[in-house]
């Protein structure tokens, strides 16, 4: 398409060229900067085996929460093609509420004498507190615009946002917020000779088998089957006898209870949330969408994992062997920067073209 | 296409030229009236309440008294202060986000002086006007905006950080004011204390604390010599006074024979420090000093006991870290902290005491008895400089304040003796170096746990 109106502006092939060229030139330096910093670090010998596997592990366990908060974002962009900016509070308030659930569970003592009943406990609430603010936001802010435009929804999905995070401020102050440490969770396994923190390998495995699970719902059931139809066409779908309403409901508690999981994984692994908390996650979970493919499930996965392996081995690997000082300050600039880079190489993202095959 | 184009007529330019010719009228007249209007004849203006009056004004006075033959104002101008009138000044603190406790105990030390003053100066009530700075830049620009939009605000009690002390320091400057900080500690806002002016420095800054050159000093000394540790790895957040401090730790432990092996940076938001302890632990450091705030300061000790090597490393904060909110957490059994000395004296005591009736608890920072300092460092030079007519009009010229803040020698306030140098640095520095153990899980308990004390005069 851009080379037949190229070519009908008469002055096309050159100004073609030009951008081909320089999309080829950034590719090429990427491609260059990116062995060459590697080269260093490695050769350099600066951290040694053992400590680039842990960059890996801390990456994974990242990424593990980014990919769950994304799903959200790409399952609500599959469904009803607009970006939820809410979706970071969602995950917040999980993680919010959790906190004062555990907080309780900590002071009669449950915390500490049953830990993984407790979590059983504080994951349910998370994922209820979660999955009722998205269905909110979607009953309040999204179904009466059902039928605008889609830059409509979008903008108020921003005002969801800032009513969320500054309601939660009002609601339970400005002050960070510490969930009490789970002692049955101290030290680490070692996993395939990677040393894996209790708390991160709780995380992996969490996020992996809500992963699953949400891939089985889609794909194997009858739910799944009508969220997949809304998808491909509503109009089709209402006359095929799918409840759009109900589906589109659906999606939003499904993605909420994700970002619910999301929530108190964080706490795990963080301890800290205040109100806040959701924005950057919240950003980085929509990159990591857009990293994968948005609208693609497996695609908000991959995505979610690359993005936090990139911002923790990246900083460490390419601008430490760049002669970059105080490399991690630059963490989200190579997240953002890798995003760029992969929409260069792929522009509809990591898993994105099966996605384009599907719905063309 | 073009746009067809009118043929001009004579008719038209006949019309354009007249036009032009009331336009220029219209100017000169515009222009005459300006120049009248600051030339002190008889002008129209128009009163507060609304209605039309005819006043005789002299130029540069925005006041309706009638200037006294002996009060000049100075380059920088003057605030002028009716009977009745309160004499303003402001306060720009963190009074809200994660330091809000930073800000809180400053206002408070603020308000004590206000009250050991019996809420007066000059016979004039003292009017506190409050403004966050956010404990960022941008905080710190808009709230400083706001102060000086007021032309009778006559000097700032703050800013609470040095980050947002940079951009207030400029506009406060600009504006003529004078500005007295209770805790920027970030060199570039004074002087590197060798005679060279800091990067931010600005006429009509002062401050009452400590320099972090000194604290820095303080923490390097106590590092290598009491503890005997020798590779030392910082940590900071790009503010500047996370980045001030901690280059002059650096500076200082290398000077004495350490080595730093990594000087690194996080960003303000980051939650994720196991990539960058990673790199402190590969780096072999002994002692990590991270000058920085909450919440970042909880990842960073929370999380360096997870790493493989890391173990037994010495977690080192600082006076920004020294707060109630922070200390209380379990993690940070074990730290040392640098900070300024808690005042001794009766005088001091007499001030905890005042605090704890006023407010219902004891002191939550570090840094009240500074800005309680500042505010009556502020009150004695308008003492100094004010220009008082029988009828209980006072005159401040801006310019005599800086002067008279400037000459500040021997001031004994209750963070010891204060005397300005020409960059604004008054304190009388003492840095404590306290530890948190399991026997002391709050605030007071930990400020009072001192191992080190640091006094570069004595």
């Amino acid at each position: 398409m851009t080379a037949a109106s190229a070519a009908a502006t008469g002055r096309g092939p050159s100004r073609f060229g030009f951008v081909k060229g320089f999309l080829w030139a950034v590719r090429i330096l990427a491609v260059f900067g990116i062995l060459w910093g590697s080269y260093f670090s490695i050769t350099g010998g600066r951290l040694s085996f053992d400590q680039w596997k842990d960059l890996m592990v801390f990456g994974v366990a990242q990424g593990s929460v980014y990919a769950l908060i994304a799903l959200g974002y790409t399952m609500v962009y599959g469904v009803l093609g607009f970006i939820n900016f809410a979706h970071g509070e969602v995950f917040m308030s999980g993680a919010m509420i959790g906190f004062f659930a555990a907080n309780y569970l900590n002071q009669t003592g449950l915390w500490a004498s049953q830990p993984f009943l407790s979590l059983f406990i504080v994951l349910l609430v998370c994922m209820t507190a979660s999955t009722l603010v998205a269905v909110g936001v979607e009953r309040v802010a999204y179904r009466p615009l059902r039928n605008a435009p889609r830059l409509i929804p979008l903008i108020t999905s921003i005002g969801a946002s800032f009513f969320l995070q500054y309601a939660f401020r009002g609601l339970f102050g400005a002050g960070v917020k510490s969930y009490p440490a789970v002692r049955a969770l101290d030290g680490a396994w070692n996993v395939l000779g990677f040393r894996v923190i209790k708390t991160q390998g709780i995380v992996i495995l969490a996020a992996v088998g809500m992963m699953v699970l949400l891939y089985l719902l889609v794909e194997r059931t009858k739910t799944g089957r009508a969220m997949r139809a809304v998808a491909e066409d509503q109009e089709i779908a209402r006359l095929m006898g799918v409840d759009v309403d109900r589906t589109i409901v659906t999606v939003f508690a499904v993605g909420g209870a994700m970002a619910g999981v999301a929530g108190l994984l964080w706490g795990l692994v963080f301890q800290q949330v205040f109100f806040f908390t959701g924005f950057l996650p919240g950003i980085k979970a929509f990159t990591s969408a857009v990293l994968g493919g948005i609208g693609n499930i497996v695609g908000a996965m991959v995505g979610g994992l690359v993005l936090g392996a990139v911002e923790s081995i990246g900083p460490s690997l390419v601008l430490a062997g760049l002669g970059v000082p105080a490399a991690h300050q630059l963490k989200d600039v190579v997240a953002f920067l890798a995003l760029v880079l992969v929409l260069v190489f792929r522009p509809t993202g990591i898993m994105g073209e099966r996605l384009a095959e599907e719905r063309a | 296409m073009l746009l067809p184009i009118r043929k001009r007529n004579k008719e038209d330019d006949v019309t354009r030229r007249h036009s032009t010719f009331w336009w220029a009228v219209l100017v000169v007249m515009a222009l005459i009236a300006a120049a009248c209007g600051g030339g002190g004849t008889t002008t129209t203006t128009q009163a507060p309440g609304g209605e039309m009056t005819t006043t005789t004004a002299a130029p540069g006075e925005t006041t309706t008294t009638q200037p006294t033959a002996e009060f000049e104002p100075g380059p920088l101008g003057a605030v002028t202060v009716a009977p009745g009138e309160p004499i303003k000044i402001a306060a720009l603190q963190a009074i809200s986000g994660a330091v809000a406790s930073l800000g809180e105990d400053q206002v408070r030390g603020i308000e004590i002086a206000i009250d050991d003053r019996g809420g007066e100066l000059l016979g004039h009530p003292i009017e506190l006007q409050v403004e966050d700075d956010g404990c960022s830049a941008e905080g710190g620009t808009t709230g400083a905006q706001r102060i000086v939009a007021d032309p009778q605000v006559v000097g700032i009690i703050g800013t609470s950080c040095s980050g947002a002390g940079v951009p207030a320091s400029q506009i406060m400057s600009e504006a003529g004011l004078v500005m007295i900080s209770g805790s920027n500690t970030s060199p570039a806002l004074t002087s590197d204390l060798a005679g060279n002016p800091g990067s931010a420095w600005q006429p009509g800054y002062f401050r009452t604390a400590h320099n972090d050159i000194i604290q820095g000093e303080a923490a390097a000394i106590f590092a290598y010599q009491e503890l005997g540790l020798t590779r030392a790895a910082t940590i900071h957040d790009g503010d500047p006074y996370t980045e001030g401090l901690a280059n002059a730790f650096g500076r200082s432990f290398q000077e004495l024979g350490g080595e730093v092996v990594l000087a690194t940076a996080i960003n303000k938001g980051d939650t994720d420090m196991r990539p960058v302890l990673t790199e402190v632990a590969a780096a072999g450091a002994e002692v990590i000093f991270f000058p920085i705030f909450q919440p970042e300061g909880d990842f960073i000790a929370q999380q360096a006991r997870e790493i493989a090597g890391l173990e037994d490393v010495v977690l080192f904060g600082a006076d920004g870290l020294l707060s109630d909110t922070y200390v209380v957490n379990e993690f940070t059994v074990g730290m040392y902290f640098s900070g300024p000395a808690s005042p001794e004296g009766s005088a001091y005591d007499e001030f905890v005491a005042k605090y704890q009736e006023k407010y219902g608890e004891a002191p939550i920072q570090s840094f009240h008895a500074h800005a309680y300092d500042a505010a009556n460092m502020l009150f004695a030079a308008i003492e100094q400089v004010a220009v008082v007519e029988d009828d209980g009009t006072v005159h401040i010229d801006r310019q005599a304040l800086r002067d008279a803040l400037y000459a500040t020698e021997g001031f004994q306030g209750l963070t010891g003796t204060l005397t300005c140098d020409e960059f604004g640095d008054c304190a009388d520095p003492r840095i404590d170096i306290v530890q948190r153990t399991e026997e002391t899980p709050d605030i007071a308990a930990v400020r009072a746990n001192v191992l080190f004390t640091y006094e570069p005069g004595a």
